[in-house]
């Protein structure tokens, strides 16, 4: 058995850490899977999953600490919880929907099973694109979400994720095209954001728990 | 004269600090009671189940994610009051609607020859279930023509198609 990868812990911006004291950052660097199905025993894990969120788990699940702290955060940021779901209600509300946890790879199997055990969302990035540590701040007029033609333009003041070269995936939004895993990828930087209420240990089981489900298929080994 | 530009450019800065503190401040206590409400507003949902959840507004299409001023987070805040108000308003007369329907039900049970044929669904009366209580007659046509009514109750939901 592999030893757990070393938790990162990224900055935020100071005009942000100020309205937001225990927003943070963190992430988890791992060897990216192989292409292809996932393997049995992530399958089963996430049927076994699906077996504990029926519909009322998935309408309660808003009163429980760690989705209840992220739907207030989302209003407390201009985003409504009721129309663009927080992650955790949004993949439980896929599992009612679809019927069941379906298996769509091993890397988005991994990221559904961290927010649906932990109720705290983890994003996947290239890590070969990502320069430096991960952060929090708001970006710039002008600014747009990573590089390449396919990077969109970004309004000033929308809260994104960022490394030294720019911003690399908007707050619980769309990870820049230029930055999302593809075949060539060979590591994975995982990454988090806890918004307030969200304690330290559910921070570092959602990163650790994907970071399980990927190891042993990766690429690397 | 240079002693009051100095003197009040310091005060200016001052100031400006003591209104970015004061403000800071209030967007947090306004953040604080945005989810308050938030919570407040999860449980009344949660209550209400299985009936629909209280009407929300058109949605706004969002700005995305970004540190809001004070105007927006007290615009936030009232709109979650205003949808709690109508959440709890909701539940009162709810709760009154099944009060009625069990006042019905106990009537029903006392006489049922004077309630012949009516009907209180379990979800009228806030219960789970399919089920319905029935005042029918007894035997069918006899019990009709004999005056013989009782409450009955269905179990159960139709089976789906």
């Amino acid at each position: 058995m592999s030893a757990d990868p070393d938790v990162h812990e990224g900055w935020v911006a100071r005009d942000l850490a100020l309205e937001f004291p225990a927003l943070r950052v963190a992430w988890v660097t791992v060897g990216a899977p192989r292409a292809g199905r996932s393997p049995r025993e992530l399958r089963e894990r996430l049927r076994r999953l699906a077996d504990r969120f029926h519909g009322a788990r998935a309408l309660t699940m808003r009163r429980e600490p760690i989705p209840a702290a992220y739907r207030a955060f989302f209003r407390q940021v201009g985003l409504d919880p009721d129309v663009q779901r927080t992650p955790a209600e949004a993949a439980a509300l896929a599992r009612l929907m679809e019927g069941g946890v379906h298996s769509h790879g091993p890397l988005a199997d991994a990221l559904t099973l961290a927010v649906l055990e932990t109720g705290v969302p983890v994003w996947a990035l290239d890590d070969a694109r990502v320069d430096g540590p991960l952060g929090l701040r708001a970006s710039e007029a002008g600014e747009r979400l990573g590089e390449g033609e396919l990077a969109a333009d970004l309004p000033a003041g929308r809260v994104v994720v960022a490394d030294a070269a720019g911003a690399v995936a908007v707050l619980f939004g769309d990870v820049a095209p230029s930055h999302r895993p593809g075949r060539a990828t060979s590591r994975l930087r995982l990454f988090t954001v806890a918004v307030p209420g969200v304690p330290e240990l559910h921070v570092e089981e959602a990163l650790l728990e994907c970071a399980d489900a990927l190891s042993g298929h990766s690429a690397g080994g | 004269m240079a002693n009051v530009d100095v003197r009040a450019t310091g005060t200016g800065a001052g100031h400006h600090r003591s209104t970015h503190g004061a403000e800071r401040v209030a967007r947090t206590q306004l953040r604080a009671q945005i989810a308050t409400l938030e919570r407040q507003l999860s449980d009344a949902l949660i209550a209400s189940f299985p009936d629909p959840a209280p009407a929300v507004a058109a949605p706004v299409a969002s700005a995305g994610p970004r540190v809001l001023g004070l105007g927006e987070l007290e615009a936030v805040r009232d709109a979650l009051v205003e949808r709690l108000a109508g959440a709890r308003e909701e539940a009162f007369r709810r709760g009154e609607r099944q009060e009625a329907a069990r006042a019905l039900l106990e009537r029903m049970l006392l006489a049922p020859g004077r309630h012949k044929f009516v009907r209180v669904a379990n979800r009228d009366l806030g219960e789970d279930g399919c089920g319905v209580w029935q005042v029918r007659p007894r035997l069918g046509l006899i019990g009709m023509l004999m005056g013989w009514w009782q409450v009955k109750l269905s179990s159960g939901c139709p089976l789906a198609g």
